[in-house]
């Protein structure tokens, strides 16, 4: 088992995911130079060979992620991580709209900040980011953890099912139908316990949990205060 | 008051004025107006309907949600068009012996997709997803499809096993809920279909209430159980063509470029719409306002989308004008019927069709069985639109497992086969007699319009004066 090398640079994207694939069977990690900061690099990855992108990548990097553990030494455009069902995605800088996206499982770590809308429609998972997340982060979150060690943005929260948004900083504003809870004392232990596990550990920090007010989950209120909020 | 007001006495015991009023005099409380002319005198403005709508939303404090399709509207319609076919100067095929070609190849544009979709037939089975229909029908579907050699598309709700079993051939869908969105589906599936919207409701998310959120349902899309599940309408990760674009390009790597990647419409602005679409697609799906849906508000079905009829001429136009035309596929759907219709949507730009309603009522849907249960959700055969309630008396769009046995699979999958079957006859009844050996064959010139508006909407020669209506 060797180190093997991929370079992206203006290669057909064809075939660098294909010789993405072919050699997670063969090496034991994967490097990738020259991203060029390209779309849809490294997506729909079954097995669990490092994957190290040397560099910037474009939208979906590590979309549809079944297994793989992709490291991106630099920034990622839209939609990292999108739809993963499991596995490891790292980001040395900052993520752009809609970080792990729909995504099922599995852990994404944003080492910088995350855009917009982080963890929009989440169904499981666990989202890290240790700067800031923006905007609507969460919104219409089904499951899973979307943690900022930072500040949130506008709306956050917005429209969740049962999803969470832990916030270690402040929080410019909630969504609608969300609101901002203290955790219990085992909720923080878990968090703090997936934190230390990537050298995070903190126990001084001061959570608030966003979740649903659930005051719109059902047709049947007749809560006229509640439906005025859409 | 005049003098003539006064006069009594009559032979019969009765005033003048009572004589006059024909004995319909003023009554109390109401001292101006005739009360019969009340009786039948409804506004076209203020109908029963609206007066009843009022009522239920001060009831309700919210929109009316219902179930089925398009209502209530007036809009130019299938049955004002008409075939001409083939007599001195077209020569007719024999359409009792004669062949005529049904075969449809979608997602065949050149040198992209190694494993093109091919149907026996143009008409498939438009997506429904498992939550608004129950397991069973899905299943009876897939049966059915398969037996004459089409194809199901998975809805919103993800793949259901029962299905995909059941079906030779089938698209899985990638909604903007995402749910259950999973990559060994994807690479299971024999086509991807990107809905961007459905035309019950474009603009708008899908919709189930919580009757119909089951252990199952709720877990296939990870959903609290009984919730009223409202679904977004906008995609998580992408927003405008160029995004939609690279999207493409995810899913065609995710399966290695072997399968055909669909995208769906609501039928609003087709012209621009399609010819976005065919940019990235390789088959465009449209679905007009007629289009049907397990549940939606019922103000998007009356008061949103264009008539398919309306929308498919422009879509072609769009294709022609695009340089797409024969590379990207036009499915039409929304409010065929048969294959009357069917064929007039084929005549009018589709290169496929999409069956939806009709499907389900090949299932059963409607039927006149189970009198009782139509009559408790306040309904009867031939008018229950209840789909949204999870009530379905014949089993059909349901969560509940008593209803649900009331589908028998094996039965209800044969008169879906047999259906498709009989609207495929009727294709190319009407196929042969234009002259046509092959249903793609069929074109704008075998029609004529019966009425303004639908040669206004579509096109097509107004029968007579034999040219398009225009200003």
């Amino acid at each position: 088992m060797t180190v093997a090398t991929v370079e992206a640079g203006d290669r057909p994207l064809r075939d660098v995911n294909r010789d993405i694939r072919a050699l997670a069977s063969t090496a034991s990690e994967i490097v990738v130079t020259d991203p060029l900061s390209r779309h849809n690099l490294a997506v729909a990855l079954t097995k669990d060979t490092p994957v190290r992108i040397l560099g910037n990548v474009g939208y979906y990097c590590g979309g549809l992620n079944s297994g793989g553990m992709i490291h991106v030494e630099g920034d990622c455009g839209w939609g990292v991580g999108e739809a993963m069902a499991k596995g490891t995605i790292t980001i040395d800088g900052y993520a752009g709209m809609s970080a792990g996206a729909s995504m099922r499982g599995g852990l994404i770590h944003i080492k910088g900040s995350a855009g917009p809308r982080c963890g929009v429609a989440q169904k499981g998972g666990d989202i890290v980011v240790e700067g800031n997340i923006g905007y609507l982060s969460g919104f219409m979150a089904h499951t899973g953890r979307i943690i900022t060690l930072g500040d949130a943005g506008d709306a956050t929260g917005d429209s969740l099912w049962e999803g969470a948004v832990w916030v270690a900083g402040d929080i410019k504003s909630l969504g609608v139908d969300s609101h901002a809870v203290e955790p219990s004392s085992e909720e923080v232990d878990d968090v703090e316990r997936l934190l230390a596990g990537m050298g995070l550990g903190d126990s001084t920090r001061d959570w608030k949990k966003v979740v649903s007010g659930q005051r719109l989950w059902y047709f049947e209120s007749r809560d006229s205060s509640a439906w005025l909020m859409i | 008051m005049a003098d003539d007001l006064n006069i009594t006495n009559t032979p019969n015991g009765l005033s003048h004025e009572d004589l006059v009023a024909l004995r319909d005099g003023g009554v109390a409380g109401r001292p101006a107006g005739v009360p019969s002319s009340y009786d039948h005198g409804e506004s076209i403005r203020w109908t029963p309907k609206d007066i009843a709508d009022i009522h239920a939303m001060s009831r309700l404090g919210r929109y009316q949600i219902r179930g089925f399709t398009t209502a209530n509207r007036r809009m130019a319609n299938w049955n004002d068009l008409v075939f001409v076919p083939a007599t001195a100067t077209r020569l007719p095929l024999e359409g009792y012996r004669e062949s005529c070609e049904t075969k449809t190849v979608l997602g065949d544009r050149p040198g992209l997709v190694s494993n093109p979709i091919q149907l026996d037939i143009p008409i498939y089975i438009a997506s429904m997803s498992f939550g608004a229909l129950s397991a069973s029908a899905k299943a009876a579907l897939g049966r059915g499809a398969s037996t004459v050699g089409t194809m199901t598309c998975s809805g919103e709700g993800g793949m259901l096993p029962e299905e995909r079993e059941a079906s030779k051939t089938m698209v899985y869908q990638m909604t903007p809920s995402r749910y259950g969105l999973d990559l060994e589906h994807l690479r299971q599936a024999d086509g991807i279909e990107i809905v961007i919207g459905q035309g019950a409701k474009p603009g708008t998310g899908g919709l189930l209430l919580g009757m119909k959120i089951s252990d199952r349902v709720a877990r296939m899309r990870s959903l609290p159980i009984g919730v009223d599940q409202r679904s977004t309408v906008r995609h998580p990760d992408f927003l405008g063509a160029d995004d939609l674009l690279i999207k493409v390009e995810e899913l065609r790597e995710a399966t290695d470029y072997r399968i055909p990647i669909f995208v769906k419409l609501g039928a609003t602005r087709p012209r621009f719409d399609v010819a976005m679409a065919a940019k990235v697609a390789d088959v465009v799906v449209l679905d007009g306002a007629e289009g049907g849906t397990g549940a939606s508000p019922e103000l998007l079905l009356d008061h949103t989308g264009i008539p398919t009829m309306a929308a498919i001429p422009a879509a072609r136009e769009a294709l022609e004008e695009s340089g797409m035309s024969g590379e990207v596929k036009l499915v039409a759907s929304g409010g065929i019927r048969n294959g009357t219709d069917a064929a007039k949507a084929l005549a009018l730009g589709a290169d496929a069709v999409m069956i939806g309603t009709a499907a389900l009522m090949a299932l059963g849907c409607n039927s006149p069985r189970y009198l009782e249960d139509y009559q408790k959700i306040g309904t009867s055969p031939g008018k229950c639109h209840h789909c949204h309630t999870g009530r379905c008396p014949v089993g059909i769009t349901t969560q509940d497992p008593f209803l649900e046995t009331r589908l028998h699979v094996d039965a209800a999958a044969d008169r879906v086969a047999r259906y498709l079957t009989a609207m495929t006859m009727e294709i190319t009844m009407l196929a042969k007699a234009c002259g046509k050996s092959s249903v793609h064959n069929l074109e704008m010139e075998d029609l004529r319009a019966l009425s303004l508006d639908s040669s206004a909407l579509t096109g097509v020669k107004l029968a007579g004066i034999d040219r398009p209506f225009t200003w």
